[in-house]
C-alpha cells in the first residue's frame, strides 16, 4: 500500500520522475526500433508463402522447436537449480571450487559447443574410438551417438545454457531465511522433501528469470541447431529470408514468435502474480550447510562435477588440443592478436553503454507502473533471432544516417557499417539482461529506504547516489559481467553490421567454420573461451561476496 | 570493489578508443572495397596478389547472409565497390535487389564465356566448381554414377549430404527441375531422402569425413574440397579424410554432363571506386589470379584453356552440364518448396 508520504513525496518531485520516464522511454524506443521495422517488412506480402508454409514447414519446426524447449529447460532447470541447492545448502570437498567452476560454460558459445561435440563423438573422434576398442563394436553400432539429432541439439545447448538458471537460483538460496528450512527440518522433512516442497517454490522467481535467459537463447539459436541439422523455427525463419528470397514472410514468423514467446512469458508472471515472494528488509539469518561425509559426499561432488566436465573441461581441453595442433602445423596468426583487442574493446564499451541505458530504463521502472511496462519493451529484443534483429537495424540507422547528413553533421555513413552499428545492436539484443538484471536488484531494495532518505532531505537524484546504487552494485556487475559475455559471443548481428576490415575472434571463427575448417578456428575459439572465463571468473568471486 | 575499480579505470579509455576506432574510416587514395559472402581465407590469395600489382589496397567484409539488405540500406552511401558471392543464383539476386550497375569490359567479356555471365554485364563468373561425388575408396562400378542413382534405394541408410536448402544442393535440384519436370524431381528428391544415413546437415567436407566414420558409403559435394583436403591444406587429419574416399565425376541420366556451379563478383550499384572495381575484375580473369583460383582453391578457372590444378585434373575431364543458368535460377523458387515438402532436412 502506498502511504500518503510516498504519495506527497512523488507529487512534489514528479517533474524529475518524468525525466527519468522521458529519458527510459527513448531508450525503450530506440532498442525497439529494429522490431517495428520488422513489424513494417512483415506488412509487405509474402505471396503464396503461408499455405506452403503451413503445409509443409511449420508443424515439424514447431514441434521442434517446442521439444528443443522442453528439452533444454528440463536440463536447465535440474542441472541449474540442483547444483546451486547443492553448494549452498552443503558442504563437501571442492565445494568452494565448484560454486565458480559450475559458471565456466557460460563463456562457450554454442556455435562452439556444436562443433566441438561432433567432433568428440563422430565415429573417428576419441569418444566412439575408445568405446569401439573396449568392446570390440563396428562404428555403425554406435549410432545413439549422433551428435546430428535434436537430442544432440538439446544436450549441448542444456549444458552451456544452465549456468543462467545457476546464477540466479544460488543468489535465491544464499538470500532465502535459514528459518523456513530449519523448521521444514524440524518437523521432520527429509532433505528431498525440503528442497522440493520448501526450497523449490520459494526459489521460482529465480529460477523462471534464468530459465525464460537461457530458453531465449536457445530458441534464438542459429549455430548450434543449423549446424547440427535440426529445423527448429528460427531456422525457418532464416531458410525462407533466404531460399525464399522472402524478407516480409521471415519477418512474419518473426513476429509470430516473438508473440507467442511473449505470451509464454506472461503466462508464467501471472501464474506468479498470487504468490508473494517479500524479501526481507534486514538480512535474515543464513543458510548453514550441513557437512555431508563418506558416499554422500562422494555424490555431491560426482553430480557438481559432472556439469563442469561436459558443458566445460571436455570441450575446452578439445579445443586446447586442435588450437596446440593448429600451431604446430600452421603457426600463430598475428591477426589474432588484433582481433582479440578489438572484440575486448567492442564487448567493453557495449557493456558500459548497455548498462548506463539499462540503469535509466531500471530505475524508470522502479517509479511507476508506466516505467516497468517501458522496461519490457526494451527487452523485446531478446526475444528475437539475432540475425532478424540485425536486419532490422539496417533501414533505421540508414534514416538515422540521411537524418545527420541532412543536417550536415556528418557526410556519408556514419552510423551504418560502423563500430556504433554493433553496440546499437548488442543493445537492442541485450537490453534484457541489463534493465531486467538491475530492476530485479532494485526491487529488492524496501521503498521505506527511498522515503527515509526523502525526507531526511536527500533529492530523488540524492537518493539514487546514497541508496540505491549502492544497493544494487551486486545485481549491476553481475548483469555487466553477463552482457559482456554476451557480447563478446555474439555472432549474427556482429557479421552483417560490422565496418569493412574489421574482424573480432567470432567471426574470425566464423569465416574458417565457413570453409568447414572449424580446426583452423580452434585457436580463435580458445581465445574466445579464454577472455570469456575472466567476466566468469569476476562473476564467481562476486556472487561469493554477495552471499 | 575490485570489478567497479577496474571498470571506473577502463571506461573512459573505452570510450576514447571506440570514437577513434569510429572517425578512423578515413578513406586510402587507391583502395577497393568488397561486401562478399565468399570464405574470407579463400579468396585472400587473390587480393594479396592483386594488391601487390596494382598497389590498390582492399577492403574486405566478409558476410554470411543479408549482402543485398545491407547494401541496399547503405544506398547512395554505401562504400561496397565490390560484391562477390557464390552460386549464380545469388548472383541473380543482386541484380534483382538493385545493387549491382552493368560494367562494359573487353577484357571480361573477352575471358569469360558468354553464358558465365550476365548479359548486360550486371554479373560475371570468376570461378567454377563441380557437385562431385565423394565415395568410400573399396566401392567398384561408379564410373558412369548419375545424380539419379543417388535415389536409387541400393543406397538405403548410405548417403550424406549438407542440408538440401543450401544453395549448392539447391542449384543441383533446380538442374533436375529443368531436365525432368518438377514432379520427377519431386520423386527423386523423397528417394535421397530416403537413403540419407544422418541428417541433411553439416558441411560438404563431412561427407569425407563420414565415409571414413563409416556413417555413409557415398555422399554429394563440392570439387575444390577434394584438393583443399588432399593436399595438406587443411591439416593431416583431412588428409586422412580424403584417402578414405575416390571421386567421381556425375552426369545427369541424358548423359548431358557434371553439374557446375560458379563464384563470381558483380559491381556495387553506387561504387565510389567504380575503376578500382573493374580493375580487380579484369585482374580476376587474368591468367595470374585463374591460376591461383585454381592452384590455392582447386576451382575450375572459368577462362577458357587456362590450366586446372594436378589434384583436380586427376578427378578426369569435366563436361559441364549444358543447363541454362537463366534456367536454373528461375527453378529455385520450386527447388525449395519441394525440399520443404519431402522434409529433406527433418
Amino acid at each position: 500500500m502506498r502511504s500518503f508520504l510516498a504519495t506527497a513525496l512523488d507529487r512534489s518531485s514528479s517533474h524529475a520522475g518524468r525525466g527519468w520516464q522521458i529519458a527510459a522511454a527513448t531508450i525503450a524506443f530506440l532498442v525497439v526500433l529494429p522490431i517495428l521495422t520488422l513489424l513494417t517488412i512483415a506488412t509487405q506480402s509474402s505471396g503464396d508463402l503461408w499455405p506452403h508454409l503451413i503445409s509443409y514447414v511449420l508443424p515439424h519446426a514447431l514441434t521442434q522447436t517446442a521439444l528443443l524447449l522442453l528439452g533444454v529447460s528440463l536440463i536447465v532447470v535440474s542441472l541449474g537449480t540442483g547444483s546451486a541447492w547443492l553448494v549452498t545448502a552443503y558442504d563437501f570437498p571442492l565445494r568452494r571450487m565448484f560454486e565458480w567452476a559450475l559458471l565456466l560454460p557460460l563463456a562457450i558459445p554454442t556455435y562452439i559447443i556444436a562443433f566441438a561435440y561432433l567432433d568428440l563423438m563422430h565415429p573417428i573422434g576419441p569418444v566412439q574410438s575408445v568405446l569401439r576398442a573396449l568392446f570390440g563394436l563396428a562404428p555403425r553400432d554406435l549410432r545413439f551417438l549422433e551428435m546430428r539429432s535434436l537430442t544432440g541439439c538439446i544436450f549441448v545447448l542444456g549444458i552451456v545454457l544452465y549456468p543462467y538458471v545457476y546464477l540466479f537460483a544460488r543468489a535465491m538460496f544464499l538470500m532465502q531465511a535459514a528459518s523456513v528450512v530449519d523448521a521444514a527440518r524440524m518437523l521432520g522433512a527429509g532433505p528431498l522433501k525440503v528442497f522440493f516442497r520448501v526450497v523449490l517454490p520459494m526459489a521460482r522467481p529465480a529460477i523462471a528469470v534464468g530459465t525464460s535467459l537461457a530458453l531465449m537463447e536457445a530458441i534464438n539459436d542459429i549455430g548450434a541447431s543449423e549446424f547440427l541439422g535440426v529445423q527448429t523455427l528460427t531456422v525457418s525463419i532464416y531458410a525462407t529470408w533466404i531460399n525464399r528470397t522472402s524478407l516480409p514472410g521471415a519477418a512474419q514468423i518473426a513476429i509470430a514468435m516473438l508473440v507467442v514467446v511473449v505470451a509464454l512469458i506472461v503466462l508464467e508472471r501471472t501464474a506468479r502474480t498470487r504468490q508473494r515472494y517479500a524479501a526481507e528488509a534486514s538480512r535474515a539469518r543464513r543458510l548453514q550447510p550441513i557437512r555431508l561425509k563418506g558416499s554422500m559426499a562422494l555424490l555431491a561432488v560426482l553430480l557438481c562435477l559432472v556439469p563442469v566436465l561436459l558443458g566445460f573441461v571436455a570441450p575446452a581441453l578439445h579445443l586446447a588440443n586442435e588450437a596446440w595442433k593448429r600451431l604446430s602445423f600452421a603457426g600463430f596468426s598475428p591477426r589474432l592478436v588484433e582481433e582479440t583487442l578489438n572484440t575486448m574493446l567492442l564487448a567493453g564499451t557495449a557493456t558500459l553503454v548497455i548498462i548506463l541505458a539499462g540503469l535509466v530504463v531500471a530505475f524508470a521502472a522502479r517509479q511507476s507502473q508506466l516505467g516497468l511496462q517501458i522496461l519490457r519493451v526494451a527487452s523485446l529484443g531478446y526475444a528475437v533471432p539475432g540475425t532478424v534483429l540485425a536486419i532490422g537495424l539496417l533501414w533505421p540507422m540508414a534514416a538515422l544516417d540521411g537524418a545527420l547528413n541532412r543536417l550536415g553533421l556528418v557526410s556519408g555513413m556514419f552510423l551504418s557499417g560502423s563500430v556504433a552499428a554493433l553496440i546499437y545492436a548488442y543493445a537492442a539484443r541485450f537490453m534484457a539482461i541489463s534493465a531486467g538484471g538491475i530492476e530485479a536488484g532494485l526491487a529488492r531494495i524496501p521503498p521505506s529506504y527511498d522515503q527515509a532518505a526523502r525526507l531526511l532531505g536527500r533529492t530523488r537524484a540524492g537518493t539514487i547516489r546514497a541508496i540505491h546504487l549502492p544497493l544494487v552494485r551486486p545485481a549491476l556487475l553481475t548483469a555487466a559481467l553477463l552482457v559482456f559475455v554476451d557480447c563478446m559471443k555474439e555472432l549474427p548481428a556482429t557479421l552483417l553490421l560490422r565496418p569493412l576490415a574489421f574482424e573480432t575472434l567470432a567471426t574470425h571463427l566464423y569465416g574458417e567454420a565457413a570453409r568447414g575448417t572449424y580446426e583452423d578456428g580452434a585457436i580463435a575459439a580458445l581465445l574466445i573461451v579464454l577472455f570469456g572465463l575472466i567476466p566468469v571468473i569476476l562473476l564467481a568471486r562476486l556472487s561469493r561476496k554477495e552471499g | 570493489m575490485t570489478v567497479g575499480n577496474s571498470l571506473r579505470r577502463w571506461a573512459p579509455g573505452m570510450l576514447l578508443t571506440s570514437s577513434i576506432m569510429l572517425v578512423a574510416q578515413g578513406a586510402f587514395a587507391d583502395e577497393v572495397n568488397i561486401y562478399t559472402t565468399r570464405e574470407p581465407g579463400l579468396i585472400q590469395p587473390l587480393l594479396d596478389a592483386f594488391t601487390k600489382e596494382s598497389g590498390i589496397q582492399v577492403k574486405t567484409v566478409a558476410l554470411k547472409d543479408g549482402l543485398a539488405e545491407r547494401v541496399a540500406s547503405e544506398g547512395e552511401n554505401s562504400p561496397a565497390d565490390v560484391l562477390m558471392t557464390v552460386d549464380f543464383g545469388n548472383l541473380v539476386d543482386l541484380v534483382e535487389a538493385g545493387v549491382t550497375q552493368p560494367v562494359k569490359s573487353e577484357v571480361l567479356e573477352s575471358a569469360i564465356p558468354a553464358n558465365l555471365r550476365d548479359a548486360d554485364g550486371n554479373w560475371f563468373a570468376l570461378s567454377l566448381r563441380a557437385r562431385v561425388l565423394y565415395a568410400d575408396k573399396e566401392l567398384n562400378d561408379l564410373t558412369s554414377f548419375t545424380y539419379e542413382e543417388l535415389a536409387d534405394p541400393k543406397w538405403d541408410g548410405k548417403v550424406c549430404i549438407r542440408s538440401g536448402k543450401h544453395p549448392y544442393n539447391i542449384a543441383l535440384i533446380s538442374t533436375m527441375i529443368a531436365k525432368d519436370g518438377v514432379e520427377k524431381t519431386e520423386a527423386w528428391l523423397q528417394g535421397v531422402k530416403n537413403n540419407l544415413a544422418r541428417p541433411a546437415a553439416g558441411g560438404d567436407r563431412d561427407v569425407a569425413r563420414d565415409i571414413l566414420g563409416g556413417i555413409c558409403e557415398i555422399g554429394i559435394a563440392n570439387s575444390y574440397y577434394v584438393g583443399l583436403m588432399r593436399s595438406g591444406k587443411g591439416g593431416p587429419e583431412q588428409e586422412e579424410w580424403a584417402k578414405a574416399i575416390k571421386v567421381i565425376l556425375p552426369t545427369f541420366a541424358d548423359g548431358s554432363g557434371t553439374q557446375v556451379n560458379v563464384s563470381g563478383a558483380a559491381v556495387a550499384k553506387h561504387a565510389p571506386n567504380k575503376d578500382n572495381a573493374v580493375k580487380l575484375l579484369e585482374y580476376l580473369v587474368s591468367d595470374e589470379a585463374q591460376g591461383i583460383y585454381a592452384s590455392a582453391n582447386y576451382e575450375y578457372p572459368v577462362k577458357p584453356g587456362a590450366p586446372v590444378d594436378p589434384i583436380i585434373e586427376a578427378l578426369g575431364p569435366l563436361k559441364v552440364d549444358a543447363t541454362q543458368l537463366t534456367e536454373i535460377a528461375a527453378n529455385r523458387k520450386t527447388a525449395a518448396e519441394l525440399v520443404d515438402k519431402v522434409g529433406f532436412d527433418e
